[in-house]
């Protein structure tokens, strides 16, 4: 009897540190829910001042005011999950800097540099309806890339993204809504997801 | 021998190489601190079970130099994995048998 008991703890122990030395656990999910917040504010921003004041989308003032706009939008959610996974590592006594947060960092890094370059090109180029679904599409393939180093419900996500980002390009007109839904609700329902499961 | 205990491998009875060979099942490498930090024992300890564990060729240990610090990793073999996954469908056999 007393072998099966050891048996049992042996398991749950193994399958505990196979899961704390492979998977990065600090993972946030309130800043999913700023960081949807953000991209939500940021769109209201630019549909209440920055869109009516001008009409015509091909105009250098309006882009570059668009840019600051969701550059903002990005460091803030940067920022914000950092801060709060690393108050969650701390908490756990765990450090946010380890084998596991670097490959997940590495991982997710290669898909969102190809598309911040990506975006970089569209807007020299002028194709500013693409932009929109570029970013949605391409964060969503680092999400896939990175979910396998964290929680499950990161590959998931980074599957709605692509969809978004997909449904995005086919009516590219309305790249404003898309954001709004991608970045924005998406985000948030994630967040209080992984909030209620790991969290609280 | 046949029983539900053949399978166990007396050279995983401690908690610590359990969790060496486990980090090692799911990590292509890790290195010591990164052992240290997960198991959370102290350096002599730790030492000591990972130069067992290379001893029987369970583990290798891979040397090599970041910039100027020299750093040793450790990777399992194909040998300790299959050991490992035998004990590990003991454990469960022993389990599963109650």
């Amino acid at each position: 009897m007393d072998s099966i008991t050891n048996s049992a703890d042996d398991l749950k122990t193994i399958r505990k540190i196979m899961e704390e030395s492979s998977r990065f656990l600090s993972l946030s999910g309130l800043s999913g829910i700023f960081a949807g917040s953000y991209a939500i504010a940021g769109a209201l921003v630019a549909w209440l001042f920055i869109l009516p004041d001008h009409p015509a989308m091909d105009n250098s003032v309006l882009r570059f005011q668009l840019i600051i706009v969701a550059l903002s939008v990005l460091i803030l959610s940067i920022a914000t999950s950092l801060y709060l996974s690393g108050r969650k590592a701390k908490k756990a006594g765990k450090s946010i800097w380890s084998p596991v947060s670097r490959r997940l960092l590495l991982n997710l890094m290669i898909p969102l540099v190809s598309g911040g370059c990506f975006t970089i090109i569209l807007l020299f180029r002028n194709d500013i309806q693409l932009i929109v679904p570029g970013l949605l599409i391409f964060y969503g393939l680092a999400l896939v890339n990175a979910g396998k180093f964290t929680y499950g419900e990161v590959f998931y996500l980074g599957i709605l993204e692509i969809l978004t980002g997909l449904f995005a390009a086919l009516f590219s007109d309305q790249g404003i809504w898309f954001w709004v839904f991608g970045f924005g609700i998406l985000h948030i329902v994630y967040g209080f997801i992984v909030y209620r499961k790991y969290e609280s | 021998m046949k029983d539900l205990i053949s399978g166990l491998n007396k050279t995983f009875e401690s908690r610590i190489r359990l969790g060496i060979m486990s980090v090692l099942m799911v990590n292509d490498s890790c290195d010591f601190n990164g052992f240290k930090d997960t198991l959370g024992t102290t350096d002599g300890n730790l030492a000591s079970h990972l130069k067992a564990l290379e001893e029987k060729g369970l583990i290798q240990v891979n040397k090599q130099f970041i910039g100027r610090k020299p750093n040793t990793s450790y990777s399992a073999t194909e040998e300790g994995m299959r050991q490992f996954q035998l004990h590990l469908r003991s454990l469960e056999n022993l389990i599963n048998s109650q």
